[in-house]
């Protein structure tokens, strides 16, 4: 609660006072007007922002998927056993990385190691599926120009790609950090930031795997 | 200790060049906004006045065709994102953390990575001129007159890159402040005990959070139709400029709100003030600005009654657009509220204030004019909407930020503008504005289309326009009364005292300019205009003078040179998509230099020590 004013001038407050704040930001971090860490709360905000980027980029997605005059349309190249595998396993990487960061917390470094391995494993498994995928639709005949469902298709999935590789960046230097043994259970949060994030990617394919890959075939 | 360790280090470095550069704090980072930012005012100004001495006789030819569009593009995109957004920067930086009792805001090296990339951008987008290549096709690049088949040098590329490079600049600061504010207030100020400037900044930055990423994204696909050819906005390829407008829109629209809220906030900390009574309807206020916030997402097509979307759009739209004049009506009726039964003071800040409440309202009527959509059609793209949003920027947001100048001046530099000079400035702006502007409706009304080169005699629009270039020459002058003023106040350097005005808000409890910490005893409040409250209690009109403390044993960040690394790197990359077609590889070495720069700097910057450089104490 609130203290009542001083009735004094502010800069003339008790030193009881200023060695409570001393000890306070040199001790216990600074203070903070709502229960959450200032940089998480940084992170939400920015996870709201990218929230529009993608939905703009999947409404354009969804304007375009039927403009495909000349070369491939959805129906003639997605491959959605392959997409369903890539889409499970960045699924996975999410409960992954919450064991992961499960380990920061209680300060379990062999868990912590293990699991985040496995998430970063799971990121560059999705980012190898992207590549492949590319590469093969070019060869049915998708360059990146052909129509337009083709430039909406690479330019949504290709910015989620680049999202799931500066993720995976990031879980890798907190993997580096972590075995040297510079990720102890005060200093969690530094995963938990990158894993906010992670959960959001994972989040944004969630929702363009049934809006690009399977409307596109039903329709 | 008598002195600090860190004060003498601080002292020390002062003024040295180097200092200015890796400064993390949050009052230099305001002062470099507003110095730059003005500076882009200039700019823009003088592009008004060559298209005002184009426009003031008929069939002149003082500038070419060509020229001219580059002048009106370039003034409005540099009027919009290099001068009121930045200038409202200014006031964010150097005075939210003074409002809600902060030491800095919550990221200080993010703070200057925002300012380098805001000011490198807007360099960039003025160097087009020198290649003479200034952007040509209007602010809101209207596809397919941006494409590259309409627009095939470089300007709109310096368009589109640039807006991408200050984008980047609006977003961070939104993280930004959006968490200091909600994090970093003092002890006991709750959401509503903040000062109503806090709470328009606040909202302007979620708006800024919600549509910058819309425009991100309709310059990516811009810059991939210019760039790699494909046609999102090409009819020939299947693609559709309306998607265009669109998300121009709905990220221009808000883009309004963010231009006029914080405004709004200035002049609702000054009026208080110079009525020596509380803001009328605080709540209302607060939360007829969200409303505002809230409806100006709902809102966007009403710049494109005349595209042709049909009478259902149509009548959406202008009903959304009615409704905003609800929340904005009852900001009008409580700031002449708080005026109401007042001790009224008249010195300049409050006759800028009073200044923008008439001309915005003049503004405002217009834009209600402008929802109704059968008669949208007479009133877009003539003169008519140049008086109107000039009325809302100029008379609107400009007159705020000039009364926020002149309120916050004593507190930002320890001088005193001169009162004499300031309220010349001020009846020679508002009847230079006037002038200016009012003519336009009367011009729009008969017809004269806006963003046209020249005009022949015989249709009526001889005397509007050279009544609104003479005005437009009054206003230049009294903008150089105003920098008169600066170098008078610059040059008879009198100090100020902490507290000029007799404020209500935390900034005068500390010295003007204020410690390098802010608040030596980080401050506890218990109600709305805690300064008033303990002023009442101390049964003074102004608080003592408060002492410069060492600052002893107070923690700040040190200064760091990698946000300025990252914004450099940010500009070489988004360069090196400008000379990209010169090579073969999409990605030239320029971009991949520019991503190493950036990618080193935040590595750097992530491991920096957030005190590495500071004083040990």
């Amino acid at each position: 609660m609130p203290t009542p004013p001083s009735t004094e001038d502010v800069s003339t407050m008790s030193s009881a006072t200023l060695a409570h704040d001393e000890t306070h930001d040199a001790h216990e971090g600074h203070h903070t007007s709502f229960p959450i860490d200032n940089r998480k709360l940084a992170i939400w905000s920015f996870i709201g922002s990218e929230c529009l980027f993608f939905a703009t980029l999947i409404s354009t997605f969804l304007i375009y998927k039927d403009s495909h005059p000349k070369g491939p349309g959805p129906k003639d190249i997605f491959e959605v056993p392959l997409v369903t595998g890539g889409t499970a396993v960045l699924l996975f990487s999410s409960f992954f990385v919450v064991m992961a960061l499960n380990g920061a917390q209680e300060g379990n470094r062999k868990k912590m190691l293990g699991w985040l391995a496995a998430t970063i494993g799971c990121g560059l498994f999705f980012m190898g599926m992207q590549v492949y995928e590319f590469s093969h639709f070019y060869h049915e005949g998708l360059g990146y120009t052909t129509n337009l469902f083709g430039t909406s298709f690479y330019t949504l999935t290709g910015f989620h790609g680049t999202h799931v590789a500066i993720g995976t960046l990031w879980l890798i230097t907190v993997f580096k950090d972590a075995v040297k043994g510079n990720l102890p259970p005060a200093k969690a949060l530094n995963l938990e930031l990158a894993a906010l994030y992670w959960h959001f990617v994972d989040v944004v394919w969630i929702i363009i795997f049934p809006v690009v890959y399977l409307m596109s075939l039903r329709s | 200790m008598a002195t600090s360790v860190l004060e003498q280090t601080h002292v020390a470095k002062r003024g040295t060049l180097a200092s200015w550069l890796t400064t993390v704090d949050h009052k230099k980072i305001g002062i470099l906004y507003g110095a730059s930012a003005f500076l882009f005012f200039l700019i823009g100004g003088i592009e008004a006045l060559i298209i005002r001495t184009q426009l003031a006789r008929p069939d002149a030819t003082l500038v070419s065709p060509e020229f001219y569009n580059q002048l009106f593009t370039m003034h409005g995109t540099t009027m919009i994102f290099l001068g009121v957004m930045p200038l409202s920067a200014m006031f964010f930086n150097f005075f939210i953390p003074l409002l809600i009792g902060a030491r800095d805001v919550a990221f200080p090296r993010l703070n200057a990575m925002s300012l380098w990339v805001f000011i490198l951008g807007g360099l960039f987008m003025n160097f087009s001129f020198l290649m003479n290549a200034a952007p040509n096709g209007g602010w809101f690049g209207y596809a397919p007159l941006s494409s590259r088949q309409y627009s095939p040098g470089l300007n709109m590329d310096f368009w589109v890159i640039g807006l991408q490079i200050l984008g980047i600049a609006s977003l961070a600061a939104g993280v930004n402040f959006f968490t200091t504010i909600l994090n970093m207030r003092a002890r006991g100020m709750t959401l509503m005990r903040m000062p109503m400037f806090v709470w328009t900044t606040l909202i302007t930055q979620i708006l800024v959070l919600l549509s910058f990423p819309v425009i991100t994204v309709a310059l990516i696909l811009l810059m991939v139709d210019r760039t790699f050819g494909a046609s999102f906005f090409s009819v020939g390829g299947g693609g559709d400029p309306m998607l265009w407008q669109h998300l121009f829109w709905v990220f221009g629209h808000p883009e309004v709100y963010i231009l006029i809220l914080p405004a709004f906030g200035i002049i609702s900390e000054i009026l208080p003030v110079f009525s020596r009574k509380p803001l009328f309807g605080y709540s209302a206020m607060v939360f007829s600005s969200a409303f505002i916030a809230f409806l100006g997402f709902g809102v966007w097509s009403h710049h494109m009654f005349s595209t042709g979307m049909g009478p259902l759009a149509d009548t959406f739209f202008s009903l959304a657009t009615m409704l905003i004049a609800i929340p904005t009506g009852v900001k009008i009726f409580n700031w002449i509220g708080t005026l109401w039964g007042g001790s009224l003071q008249f010195k300049t800040p409050m006759l800028f204030a009073l200044g923008f409440i008439a001309m915005f309202i003049t503004g405002g009527l217009s834009g209600v004019m402008h929802s109704v959509a059968p008669a949208d059609l007479q009133q877009t793209d003539t003169y008519f909407v140049v008086a109107h949003f000039h009325y809302v920027l100029f008379g609107g947001s400009i007159f705020a930020l000039t009364a926020g100048a002149y309120y916050w001046w004593p507190k930002m530099f320890g001088t005193m503008l001169n009162e004499t000079i300031g309220k010349w400035h001020f009846w020679l702006m508002l009847a230079g504005f006037n002038l200016t502007f009012f003519p336009m409706h009367f011009a729009g009304l008969l017809g004269m289309p806006r963003r046209i080169y020249t005009y022949p005699a015989g249709l009526g629009f001889e005397l509007f326009n050279m009544m609104a270039t003479v005005g437009a020459f009054l206003l230049a002058f009294s903008i150089l009364v105003f920098m008169y003023n600066m170098w008078v106040t610059v040059r008879r350097n009198v100090p100020a005292p902490a507290d000029p005005w007799g404020g209500a808000t935390l900034e005068w409890t500390i010295p003007s300019p204020p410690q390098e910490w802010n608040f030596t005893v980080e401050p506890v409040v218990a109600e709305r205009d805690p300064v008033w409250a303990m002023k009442r209690a101390a049964g003074v009109r102004t608080l003592p003078e408060p002492t410069l403390d060492s600052g002893k044993g107070i923690h700040l960040p040190g200064p760091s040179w990698w946000p300025l690394v990252v914004a450099v790197g940010i500009l070489v990359f988004f360069i090196g998509f400008m000379v990209k077609h010169s090579y073969a590889f999409p990605f030239g070495p320029i971009t991949i230099v520019g991503f190493l720069l950036t990618a080193v700097g935040i590595f750097k910057w992530a491991y920096e020590a957030p005190d590495a450089n500071a004083p040990k104490h």
